[in-house]
């Protein structure tokens, strides 16, 4: 037994220097724009760039509106799936978890070519109308793990009778729905938030072949004329991850639904 | 019409448009021509070598990294659930598998960039340290197994997120029968554990092949278009027609989600397979 605890130490320890040398050498890197010195200039440059602030808050928006969107999106289908149409669920889940099969890249080049600017519904002919289209792009990205979550919330408090007391009283179905059953789902829903957040911010092919100004082309950008800033800006982004993470841990949810495997 | 099929639409058409549809339309543009008729050009096309190396390229980068993820990572799910460590380890190791994956993409490639590129810090700490210089020695993180290094940053930790739930599922009676009989660590492995889990091993590697297999942004960020993986080179085609040839561009995404679509169908199966064996 003694021997096996050794191995499993070896195993870890050996792990451990895989996925940590690669985020200490990445912060030690961006440390060292100012030959000889150590310093946070990497940093300065990178905040003071007009460019980042301005795709920082383009990806932090459309995350926000994909959030928004999103969450409107699910929570009623899976209150009316989860109360009148359990026959439905199946097919419901079925199209949630395509997202997962279908590479993003394979989504995105169907929307170029049948939301174009020739197209009945041209959404790539104005950039507000593009950034909508972005938007969906990001729901359908956030849909498998933000409908689990969300169905797995509704499964844990008695959705028939929170509805069935709500009717009683009087109260129609708008706000059964946004008076009961949302706050009802707060955790779910804001796990979902902050995992949705950290898969948008960075995200890079969507954003880059729809042309839009957002943070992961930003990313690309620096890092093909830069040194020392793409390392900044991986610190940046991996706290901003950790954030996310981290909030999600507290609620004591993070393991359902845990990932986002599309926006590798 | 009842208020639950009206509440459940704005998700059915949602999933039309932005689902069905551009798949569908892939799909049937791969079997049409320029003008739209019917024709088998396109997949005939498709095993041209530029296109059938690119797509062998990803295959291998995606085998390779889900196999390597795969053995990785249950070496190290079973270290930190079995391996007879202090309890403070298992939520920590929990803990950053879940974070990890997460952290991919662009970010991904410039830390292991600044880490084992030409001028990264473990490149530098060789050669000043050892006078080892990496690079004249076969090592380029922007080579083909430079990328696998990379993509198991996120592969690890999936599989060791996936598999500690299974790993639980090994009941603790069965070693103890194993051990009663006479079997050591080795018999318990060969004959109880690793049968019992396989469906969920093999499962497991196969949805981490389709994980890979569909990743564009680790690997443009690590090398641009220096590298032909087929998603790549779809890249390129959408962006400005490299091909010169519209449905041929359907056709390698057709191509994508056939290989996409048959490992997720093989994940199913092995994970029905795992659900009844440990019922």
């Amino acid at each position: 037994m003694k021997r096996g605890r050794l191995v499993s130490w070896i195993i870890m320890a050996l792990s451990a220097i895989y996925f940590f040398v690669p985020l200490a050498c990445t912060f030690e890197f961006s440390l060292r724009l100012k030959r000889g010195t150590y310093s946070f200039a990497a940093y300065e440059n990178v905040f003071n760039d007009y460019r980042f602030q301005e795709s920082f808050l383009y990806s932090t928006t459309l995350s926000v509106a994909t959030i928004i969107f999103g969450t409107l999106l699910v929570v009623p289908t899976a209150y009316w799936v989860q109360l009148k149409l359990p026959r439905i669920r199946p097919l419901v889940e079925f199209l949630t978890l395509m997202p997962l099969v279908i590479p993003a890249i394979i989504l995105v080049f169907g929307y170029i070519r049948i939301y174009n600017s020739s197209s009945l519904l041209p959404m790539t002919s104005a950039s507000w109308s593009t950034d909508t289209l972005l938007a969906c792009s990001y729901i359908t990205l956030a849909l498998p793990y933000m409908y689990r979550a969300i169905d797995t919330g509704l499964q844990s408090i008695d959705v028939k009778t929170l509805t069935e007391a709500a009717e009683s009283l009087g109260a129609r179905w708008p706000s059964i729905l946004f008076g009961v059953i949302l706050p009802n789902l707060r955790v779910a829903i804001v796990s979902s938030a902050f995992l949705t957040f950290a898969t948008v911010i960075g995200e890079f092919t969507i954003a880059s072949l729809l042309d839009r100004p957002a943070f992961g082309p930003y990313l690309q950008l620096i890092g093909a004329n830069r040194a020392y800033e793409p390392s900044a800006l991986a610190v940046i982004t991996f706290l901003v991850t950790w954030g996310c993470m981290g909030v999600i841990q507290l609620l004591g949810r993070g393991r359902k639904g845990g990932v986002a495997p599309t926006a590798y | 019409m009842s208020w639950a099929w009206v509440g459940v639409a704005p998700f059915f058409v949602f999933a039309v448009l932005f689902l069905i549809l551009p798949t569908a339309h892939l799909v049937v543009g791969s079997f049409q021509d320029a003008d739209g008729r019917f024709t088998f050009a396109n997949i005939v096309h498709l095993f041209t070598p530029q296109i059938v190396s690119s797509f062998w390229i990803t295959i291998q980068v995606s085998a390779y990294s889900a196999i390597g993820g795969a053995i990785i990572g249950l070496l190290l799910a079973y270290a930190g659930v079995m391996g007879g460590l202090p309890k403070w380890v298992r939520p920590v190791l929990m803990t950053f598998c879940g974070v990890a994956p997460n952290f991919a993409g662009i970010p991904l490639a410039f830390a292991f960039l600044a880490t084992l590129g030409r001028t990264g810090l473990v490149t530098a700490f060789l050669f000043n340290t050892f006078g080892f210089k990496l690079y004249d020695h076969g090592f380029n993180i922007t080579s083909f197994w430079g990328l696998v290094l990379a993509y198991l940053y996120f592969q690890i930790p999936l599989m060791v997120l996936i598999l500690v739930p299974a790993l639980d599922g090994l009941k603790r009676e069965w070693r103890e029968a194993s051990d009663i009989l006479g079997g050591g660590a080795w018999h318990f492995w060969r004959y109880v554990a690793i049968p019992i889990l396989w469906p969920s091993l093999a499962g497991t590697t196969v949805l981490l092949f389709a994980n890979a297999f569909g990743a564009v942004a680790t690997a443009y960020g690590l090398m641009g278009s220096g590298i032909n993986l087929v998603t790549i080179m779809l890249f390129a085609q959408i962006r400005g027609d490299v091909l010169h040839d519209q449905n041929l561009g359907y056709a390698i995404a057709l191509g994508m989600v056939v290989i996409t679509v048959l490992s997720n169908l093989i994940y199913i199966v092995l994970r029905a397979r795992t659900k009844r064996d440990l019922r």
